[in-house]
């Protein structure tokens, strides 16, 4: 009897246990992430946001790492992916056209990265592709046959074109890990964010490995007038349409009245 | 001032969006015309997305001219007959303009098939006006007139065509596919360049077609008001790319500016005019040629799949 109710404990506590620091074979770090806000409403005035990215990490047995911190941290904010043609420009018959193009499954809308120290230093390229870490090791999953070189150009461009946009961020050195304890980024939204779902991922990387990851979540959305904006021109266009005209004809007609009794 | 255009969605700076349509509501006001071609080029220089940029200056077109075909309409000076066959043919030609957009959208090529046709249409439309005006401008008031007036005569072209109407208030009679096939060229590239079409449509209407000029501007006014009517429509239902809240900042300053400059316009000399106008639409085909031909910021553009 003794020996079934101790193993049904055992069975019924073992995920408890397992789960607990102090038990855990793999010794790895607690990360608890937070972001400042889980929401950014898109209204009118909206000219961006900018997040904090912050949380604690302690060592597997619940206490604070002392002198040099055993870790490096890194953060990913990525938006939601898309399917996209990208095309590149060509000179021909000297004018500048789009020649070539290729099309990519997954191409996510915003992408930020920030991390404790250059990325380089922490992980090799293979860690590096496996979680995405950084705008070199992003996975686009190219459509059709096209040769390797020709992806990665065509990704270099998008890079290099939504980094200028401020859609595309590598901020390498920019989060800071104070006490030994206490991580924080501030991440820049711009005002041209796809609205959507936006995970925020978190590393605690040692050793080039990733020892301890953990994920929260952050939507953008339209509100209000903004919202209603964008649902009426795709869902009653024909409304919407005549609403724009409604009003330019208006506003027409008004000024001539406005000026001829000035 | 921070404006978020939910269409364009991104932010803007209100102020310059309205002083941007106020300059060229005050070109509008000056010489007669939409401003559109001023309008597009420049919301895409400053970021707006190319097709937001098109489909959102067609409705500010509308509100310029607003005024001025009441105004006309009122002295009696448009043909409405002249007018419906334009009209008509513009509500087709904007259908044949949006399955355009559609084509070059889907093939990759439709920012470039713009700034095509501005360099060709803008530039020789300004060449012509400058030569026109020019000499003009330089002669003296004896010399202009010593020279005979021209005789009024529709182009040979316009004869060929089978049918012939009596235009009351034109003063001609002649086939009504003329006013129809024009009002569909001008609506096709209304569609596609974001622009009313006036400058093209005086000088085609008053050579072309050999129209009395009494009421050429208030009938191209009338085609252009219901043309831009019909692509703002067209784009609503097509491109879905009308954003409202640009409309109405742009509205905001073209109506005032468009009043300012028809004020101005009464003392000004029109020769002088349509030489500044001349030069204006030159140096936007200008500046489209110099984008086509030197090496562009950006070499890659994204479109959805």
């Amino acid at each position: 009897m003794t020996v079934r109710a101790l193993l049904l404990a055992i069975a019924l506590l073992w995920p408890a246990l397992a789960a607990s620091p102090v038990l855990a074979q793999t010794r790895e770090p607690i990360l608890i992430p937070e972001i400042s806000q889980h929401e950014v409403v898109v209204r009118q005035g909206f000219t961006g946001a900018n997040l904090l990215l912050y949380g604690a990490v302690l060592q597997p047995d619940g206490t604070r790492a002392t002198g040099e911190v055993p870790y490096d941290i890194v953060v990913v904010l990525k938006g939601p992916t898309e399917a996209i043609t990208l095309r590149e420009k060509r000179r021909i018959w000297g004018m500048w056209i789009n020649a070539d193009s290729a099309q990519f499954r997954s191409a996510p809308a915003y992408y930020a990265v920030a991390s404790s120290r250059p990325l380089s230093e922490i992980v090799d390229s293979r860690t590096a592709a496996i979680y995405e870490l950084g705008l070199e090791s992003l996975q686009l999953s190219p459509i059709g046959a096209i040769r390797p070189e020709e992806v990665s150009r065509f990704v270099a461009g998008l890079v290099a074109k939504r980094m200028a946009s401020g859609l595309y961020v590598q901020d390498e050195g920019a989060v800071t890990i104070s006490e030994g304890v206490l991580y924080q980024v501030r991440i820049p939204l711009p005002s041209s964010v796809m609205t959507g779902d936006y995970t925020a991922e978190t590393f605690a990387i040692s050793d080039g490995r990733v020892i301890a990851s953990a994920t929260s979540e952050v939507t953008v959305t339209k509100r209000g007038f903004e919202r209603a904006v964008e649902l009426w021109s795709r869902n009653l266009s024909m409304i919407y349409g005549l609403m724009a005209v409604a009003l330019s004809v208006f506003m027409g007609w008004a000024a001539g009245r406005i000026f001829a009794l000035g | 001032m921070d404006v978020y255009l939910p269409i364009a969605n991104l932010s803007v700076n209100g102020l310059v969006i309205v002083l941007l349509g106020g300059l060229t509501g005050l070109l509008s006001g000056l010489f007669g015309v939409g401003g559109g071609f001023l309008t597009t080029p420049l919301l895409i220089f400053y970021g707006i997305p190319p097709t937001v940029a098109a489909a959102s200056a067609a409705s500010q077109v509308t509100g310029a001219s607003v005024s001025g075909a009441i105004f006309h309409a009122k002295r009696g000076g448009v043909d409405y007959q002249m007018g419906a066959m334009m009209v008509g043919g513009g509500i087709v030609g904007a259908g044949i303009g949006a399955l355009l957009f559609r084509l070059l959208q889907s093939i990759g090529q439709i920012d470039v098939a713009i700034a095509i046709l501005y360099v060709v249409v803008l530039g020789s439309v300004g060449i012509k006006m400058a030569m026109e005006s020019v000499p003009e401008l330089l002669s003296n008031r004896f010399e202009r007139l010593k020279r005979a007036p021209s005789k009024r005569r529709h182009h040979p072209l316009v004869a060929s065509l089978p049918g012939r109407w009596r235009f009351y208030k034109s003063g001609l009679y002649i086939s009504p596919l003329a006013p129809v096939l024009l009002g569909m060229a001008v609506g096709t590239l209304t569609m596609l360049m974001g622009i009313g079409g006036g400058f093209l449509l005086v000088p085609l209407m008053l050579y072309g077609l050999g129209m009395s000029a009494a009421v050429v501007v208030g009938t191209s006014l009338f085609q252009i008001l219901f043309t831009t009517i019909a692509t703002t429509m067209m784009h609503a239902l097509t491109t879905n790319a009308v954003d409202i809240v640009l409309a109405a900042l742009l509205l905001l300053g073209s109506v005032s500016g468009a009043q300012i400059g028809a004020k101005f316009a009464l003392d000004a000399r029109p020769e002088l005019l349509r030489a500044v106008l001349a030069a204006i639409v030159l140096a936007v085909a200008l500046q489209m040629a110099v984008r086509l031909t030197f090496r562009p910021g950006e070499i890659f553009t994204v479109a959805p799949l």
